[in-house]
């Protein structure tokens, strides 16, 4: 492909298009300025162009006038690049980030009450353990735990326990944070 | 001062001197500042016309267009212009009165939830919430509708709080929005790169959108398409951005476009797409559209990019910067034109094989395409054109050739009957020595017809021309054509007698009925003192051909 600069020309068979489809799950990050409405003009804007949001979490930042929102959408199903370019025409939207997997830190949290009779409430206990998790609450017949990590991580705790019989289940939708560099 | 005034020093800080409205309860403070204010106010017969009167002043002068409106209904009827201003990225800036703050979520009179309404159709909106952002949001409004990709901007303003004092100071500068950064300048590595690719294409199309005409970079296009022998063609908004008639020019191109144009896409090697979105009117079936074609795609707003086609080229930025750097760096290149020769000799080959045509008639008889002749000749294809929608709106598009920008107000995007005459009476308020032609049909003008108490109230001389054909003439023609001939409420039955209706407004009313007298009548109306109509009784059942039929590809064009 001809080099700026240089008179060589470009020939149209070297020409490619950006893929549309990454076929991987993203998560967006949006600084926004929190005033009034800017949560409905997001949703609207999903609603309107057909684009389905899997979570979405929102809360204050360090800087008061700004809020961030962060949310997750199938890249196998929607445009991403087309997704960020829709929200960054909304003037209240500041600045939108699609983090990278492997230099992100991203957590959700979950709490899910479980049936938890005499005879199955040491194996619950038991993957709660391993999952890291709290049990946050305690009745005669049911157990509340509270569970923190990757969405992934979240979904292999709820297979877990999900033959044990699930009564309720609450998640946050993941929050996300890139990563320091090291030498920083 | 009151908030109120602030309203008016505002505007007039940008410049603003004329606004188009229609004052009710919640804007009362407004319309009572207004009556001190600097600022001819054109008081419309309904909020619809308000807007549309608004776009139709800034379509033709390229300024910012305004509209007031009351709350509740008065704000809801101003839904349809604020999307129409949205599809066709007008600039505009409506101005709504609110109930007061106390009022406000209480179900209170005339109370609606206009910014709520309004949200997935404006570029933005601003609710006030203390009166002191009044000077300041009206600033952001007016930067925000005329910057980077045009478009409508609502601000709604409670009762109560235009009642308050405030220290008015003028705002300076460039609004602080942190989250708005039109771009500007398209990057040059990109830039290159088209130059490079277009002097390497063999059969090259430049297609053109109503994006050149709102960068005003209609003569930076006219130089970048005759950089080269460039075969140039433009959708229906953006006619007007070349001058037609051209030897370059391949006309229309879309779903009432030319054969050659659409024939010329189907086989392009490169496409150059400036300020053009690529919507189902010119696509046709996506999968089918032009087939062989990579793509350069140049627009100021990015999400337009890849949004319906693949852009294997795509260049971010303002048309008139873009295409300035696209023709040096092109013109740099000193590309052999010969290339082009064969392409050239196959587009001549449709344009002979394939003209634009209609039968004519032997007798009296008015054909609809002959009534576009003529009126291209009586305007000298010189006048503004402010069209309604549907089959005289194609007919227009294919046979008054413009040759220049902001000559041809029309809605095509969302498409709204009702569109024309309001539109022409803005024009003519933003351009009073310019001749101003309100095209309509017959279907359409009765859906704004009480603006023309506006015209005579105002002295807005508009000549209204009239194609009737007695029906919804396009839905007439897709019933005959796509749905068996079952014709459904498309007949507009006894239909008023509008030279006689124009009269009880206080204008000229003409009516022609013999293709003889055509130009005579057309002439008289143009020629009449203050508003005239001319009522031009036309084939009651023409068809508007050639057509690409709705999802189908360039190649099944009919007729």
């Amino acid at each position: 492909m001809g080099e700026p600069g240089t008179s060589e020309l470009v020939k149209l068979e070297d020409l490619e298009a950006s893929r549309t489809l990454t076929g991987r799950k993203h998560i967006l990050s949006l600084m926004v300025e929190n005033k009034p409405g800017v949560l409905a003009r997001i949703a609207g804007l999903f609603s309107r162009r057909g684009f389905n949001i899997d979570t979405l979490a929102v809360g204050p930042t360090e800087d008061p006038n700004i809020s961030r929102i962060t949310l997750t959408l199938d890249g196998a199903v929607h445009p991403i690049d087309q997704v960020t370019k829709q929200l960054h025409k909304l003037v209240n939207v500041i600045k939108i980030r699609d983090m990278e997997p492997d230099q992100t830190v991203a957590r959700e949290m979950a709490l899910f009450r479980v049936n938890a009779a005499v005879e199955n409430r040491q194996e619950i206990m038991q993957f709660a353990e391993i999952f890291d998790a709290k049990i946050v609450d305690v009745s005669r017949r049911s157990l509340t735990i509270e569970v923190t990590g990757t969405a992934d991580k979240i979904d292999s705790f709820e297979n877990m326990i999900r033959p044990h019989g699930l009564i309720e289940m609450a998640r946050t939708g993941e929050v996300a944070i890139s990563k320091a560099r090291p030498d920083n | 001062m009151r908030a109120a005034d602030a309203v008016f020093e505002a505007l007039k800080a940008e410049g603003v001197n004329h606004v188009f409205g229609i004052p009710g309860g919640a804007n009362l403070p407004v319309y009572d500042a207004l009556h001190d204010a600097e600022l001819d106010h054109i008081q419309v017969r309904h909020e619809q016309g308000a807007g549309h009167a608004a776009e139709g002043y800034a379509k033709a002068t390229g300024k910012v267009g305004v509209a007031f409106a009351t709350s509740g209904p008065g704000a809801t009827n101003l839904v349809t212009p604020i999307a129409d201003a949205m599809m066709d990225s007008v600039p505009t800036v409506f101005i709504t009165g609110q109930v007061r703050t106390d009022l406000i979520g209480t179900d209170g009179f005339q109370e609606a939830d206009v910014t709520g309404i309004t949200m997935p159709i404006v570029k933005h909106s601003f609710l006030v919430t203390d009166p002191r952002q009044i000077p300041e949001y009206i600033h952001a409004a007016f930067h925000i509708a005329s910057t980077g990709r045009p478009g409508p901007v609502l601000v709604d303003i409670p009762q109560d709080l235009v009642r308050a004092d405030v220290d008015y100071e003028p705002p300076t500068g460039t609004p602080d929005l942190p989250g708005y950064k039109p771009p500007l300048e398209g990057n040059i590595k990109q830039i290159r790169l088209a130059a490079k690719a277009l002097a390497n294409a063999r059969r090259p199309v430049i297609y053109g959108g109503g994006g050149i005409i709102h960068a005003n970079a209609s003569e930076e296009f006219r130089e970048f398409c005759t950089a080269d022998n460039f075969p140039v063609t433009l959708t229906l908004m953006g006619l007007g951005a070349f001058p037609a008639p051209h030897e370059q020019w391949l006309g229309m191109l879309g779903m009432h476009g030319t054969r050659t144009a659409n024939y010329a896409m189907d086989e392009a090697d490169l496409i150059v797409a400036v300020g053009a979105r690529f919507d189902d009117r010119i696509t046709g079936k996506l999968s089918e559209f032009a087939p062989r074609a990579k793509f350069v795609h140049i627009d100021v707003d990015p999400a337009e990019i890849g949004k319906n086609v693949p852009a294997h080229i795509p260049i971010v930025g303002d048309a008139k910067d873009v295409l300035a750097k696209l023709n040096r760096e092109y013109r740099a290149l000193k590309a052999d034109s010969s290339r082009l020769d064969d392409w050239w000799k196959r587009i001549r080959e449709w344009q002979t094989t394939y003209p634009l045509r209609y039968e004519d008639t032997n007798d009296s008889e008015i054909k609809p395409q002959f009534m576009i002749e003529a009126m291209y000749e009586a305007t000298g294809g010189d006048a503004i054109i402010a069209s309604d929608v549907g089959q005289h709106q194609m007919w227009a598009a294919q046979y008054y050739h413009f040759s220049k920008p902001r000559r041809w107000l029309n809605s095509g995007g969302l498409g709204t009957m009702g569109f024309g005459l309001p539109a022409a009476i803005g024009a003519k308020v933003g351009c009073p020595d310019e001749t101003v032609v309100a095209l309509c049909g017959d279907g359409s003008l009765i859906m704004t017809a009480q603006e023309m108490a506006t015209a005579a109230h105002h002295d807005i001389p508009v000549k209204i021309f009239l194609m009737n054909n007695g029906h919804f003439g396009m839905v007439r023609q897709w019933q005959e054509l796509f749905w068996d001939g079952r014709y459904t409420a498309v007949e507009m039955g006894p239909s008023p007698n509008w030279p006689k209706l124009a009269e009880a407004f206080g204008w000229k009313g003409f009516q022609c009925t013999d293709k003889t007298e055509l130009r005579d009548a057309m002439a008289a109306t143009l020629e009449a003192d203050g508003p005239a109509l001319l009522d031009v009784h036309v084939t009651k059942d023409e068809n508007c051909f050639p057509m690409i039929p709705a999802g189908n590809a360039a190649r099944d064009m009919v007729g």
